[in-house]
């Protein structure tokens, strides 16, 4: 078991001509993904790397490929319309992996994905992986192994960090997901909880928050009311000036709003054990498995 | 980004909020003719710079107050005389003040209300919401704090847009009678247009005044745009001022560096935004200082870290380099690779403390220690920081 994808996965590339989105497809096929179509626009017809067929339309791909995911690397102009052809086109999983997209189209993007049954991840994310069966996304892969920890967090490198700490304590991930640093973005960190508490293989759930918004407060009292797994958190942006957009759109603290303080007070009283600092985190979840 | 008040002004008036007379000038010849064309017998002239608390700054030269209310074109001309070309602190301008390069002469208004009317982003249910207040003139946030009854927030559908019921309720909650409803929801609906069309973060008017005559005008204004859309909006790019910028921020923009400068003298160079803010916390959690937030990205190329590392080394408040690496995607060897070339086209004149992890760590780690550079190791993070500091500080680190 794992959460959202696994070996069976069947993975569409949209923009998988462009530079990142190449380089990322291949890799990820590398990695054991089942990648079975790309998609982009005037280039149906031509294939990636001599074996991946390549559409001009997400529908067309479904139809042939019988492709359930999709991993968007589409320039951020044109990447709210991306996820909606995605979505239009049957695709359950949607990772969007593009910064920068305006925070109007995904506020559009975001009601419209309301008559869909499908799941966002991102954007401005590193994407999602279940160790060993499917690797949607930019993380390295080569840090990750099976096992029993779960992983979600709003920062791409300081998933791998963790992730890092955890493998290097000779545990393992369920599956890694990173929802993203945008403002306004698919699945919370409160719904990826709920993910991991319910897959019988995670054992831990090992949440990373940032400044900004009030996802970790939502996810706190969730776990307050629901998780009975150990959870492991860290925080970043404990002393972050206010006002200033720390590198991710999403991570500001705005007229008081989105402290770190005020989220670590609140995953405590939920009886989450914190990380005191970010190079305590494999030792925490090390811990709270009793190793 | 931001703009100016007199900027946002325009783009206001330009969408059909209302706006008292008056007009921009950048000498004092021009603040008086200005003051000369209104229709009016009280004046009031504000300093133009990237800041709030402009009333209650001063200028570095000892002269009072952003914002004076006169009674005549000539003392007009005496404010902005002494304004333009001064530098203002406020308390959100930091000690070093911003400079002024023009002022705002404006008709003074007879104010019979102040109100308080936003437009923002409400993150959790990814709407436009309305925020509303009868109680204008001062800062929303302590509004909220003291009295949060006194604020309605009206959440906008996004596909739909403000409707006129919306309009309605929030012009009767800001206390116009139910006869008087036009002048509100007209300033309303043109001041949401302004928020989509110009893909806004914030659209804050504050105050809102009801004039002794009845009218509805936006007395001041601060305007926010999404950083993200800015490619769509020329006409906005074009009003940025870059006086009114940190010049680190501004070298930092032009290579595409995520950078914001901060007090510390520890300059950091770190992939990832997360990991970013997690070493600004980590280095004062080892009791340091941190200068900057500066991420050099997932996929950073050979010239971008020689860019940081030139920005960070040019910094003369930076005592002590920390360069914190986790590379996943950015491989550890061309990190290091990047920043031998950088140091040897520009040697360092601050210790250097390099934590790297990762892919191809052990390369990296191998370039670093045979290019004779002084560069100190650190595996740990916490590790790392403490080195940081120490080596800020003056002390040896282990």
């Amino acid at each position: 078991m794992s959460v959202l994808v696994d070996a069976n996965t069947r993975l569409l590339v949209q923009g998988i001509t462009g530079k990142s989105g190449s380089f990322h497809a291949s890799a990820c096929k590398e990695y054991g993904t089942q990648v079975v179509a790309g998609v982009t626009p005037a280039r149906g017809g031509e294939k990636f790397e001599n074996t991946v067929p390549i559409f001009d339309t997400v529908s067309e791909a479904v139809a042939a490929t019988r492709a359930n995911a999709s991993m968007i690397f589409v320039p951020p102009e044109f990447a709210g319309d991306a996820i909606l052809e995605a979505a239009d086109a049957g695709i359950q999983l949607i990772v969007a992996i593009t910064e920068g997209i305006p925070v109007m189209d995904m506020m559009r993007v975001r009601h419209a994905l309301e008559e869909y049954s499908c799941v966002l991840i991102g954007p401005n994310c590193p994407g999602i992986i279940t160790p060993g069966a499917c690797k949607i996304g930019i993380m390295p892969g080569y840090i990750h192994r099976p096992g029993n920890v779960g992983v979600v967090s709003r920062s791409g490198t300081l998933t791998y960090e963790a992730v890092w700490q955890i493998t290097s304590q000779g545990l393992g991930q369920s599956t890694c997901i990173g929802v993203g640093g945008d403002p306004i973005h698919g699945l919370t960190l409160q719904k990826a909880v709920e993910y991991l508490h319910a897959d019988p293989d995670t054992k831990a759930i090992v949440m990373i928050g940032e400044i900004g918004g009030s996802e970790e407060e939502e996810a706190a009292e969730y776990i307050q009311a629901r998780v009975k797994k150990p959870v492991v958190s860290f925080i970043a942006g404990a002393t972050a000036p206010p006002g200033r957009r720390m590198g991710h759109a999403g991570a500001i603290i705005s007229g008081g709003q989105g402290t770190a303080q005020a989220k670590i007070e609140a995953l405590q009283k939920a009886g989450v054990r914190m990380a005191k600092n970010l190079g305590e985190i494999g030792k925490e979840v090390a811990q709270a498995l009793g190793k | 980004m931001n703009i100016h008040e007199y900027q946002a002004r325009d783009l206001l008036s330009a969408s059909g909020v209302a706006i008292p007379r008056g007009a921009v000038a950048k000498t004092p010849e021009e603040a008086e003719a200005i003051a000369r064309s209104l229709p009016c017998n009280s004046f009031v002239v504000k300093a133009q710079v990237h800041a709030g608390g402009r009333g209650k700054g001063h200028f570095v030269d000892g002269y009072k107050s952003g914002v004076h209310l006169v009674k005549t074109p000539h003392q007009v001309r005496d404010v902005a005389q002494h304004m333009i070309g001064n530098t203002l602190i406020t308390h959100q301008t930091g000690p070093e003040g911003k400079p002024v390069h023009s002022v705002l002469v404006g008709e003074s208004t007879e104010i019979a209300r102040e109100l308080y009317l936003a437009i923002v982003l409400d993150r959790s249910s990814g709407c436009p919401v309305i925020v509303a207040s009868q109680q204008g003139g001062m800062e929303i946030e302590a509004v909220a704090e003291k009295n949060p009854e006194a604020i309605l927030r009206e959440v906008i559908h996004p596909g739909l847009g403000l409707q006129p019921y919306q309009a309605r309720k929030v012009s009767i909650f800001l206390g116009f009678p139910s006869t008087g409803l036009r002048a509100p929801c007209r300033l309303l609906h043109a001041a949401y247009r302004l928020f989509i069309e110009k893909d806004c973060s914030q659209v804050e008017i504050n105050p809102l005044a009801v004039t002794k005559g009845g009218d509805v005008v936006a007395l001041d204004a601060k305007l926010n745009f999404d950083d993200n859309a800015l490619f769509r909006h020329k006409e906005i790019q074009d009003l940025q001022d870059p006086s009114q910028e940190d010049p680190r921020d501004l070298a930092a923009a032009e290579h595409h560096l995520n950078y914001i400068g901060l007090e510390g003298n520890i300059g950091c160079m770190v992939n990832g935004a997360g990991l970013a803010m997690a070493t600004l916390d980590l280095i004062q959690a080892a009791g340091g200082k941190p200068a900057n937030f500066l991420d050099v990205g997932g996929g950073a190329s050979e010239a971008m870290i020689t860019a940081a590392f030139r920005l960070l080394q040019a910094d003369a408040s930076v005592k002590a380099v920390f360069v914190n690496i986790f590379g996943g995607i950015l491989k550890c060897d061309l990190l290091a690779q990047g920043m031998i070339a950088a140091c040897k086209s520009n040697p360092p004149r601050v210790p250097i403390i390099v934590r790297l992890q990762g892919t191809n760590v052990e390369q990296g780690r191998k370039l670093l220690k045979e290019s004779g550079l002084p560069l100190i190791p650190a595996e740990g993070l916490m590790e790392g920081a403490e080195k940081a500091v120490a080596a800020a500080t003056g002390k040896k680190g282990k």
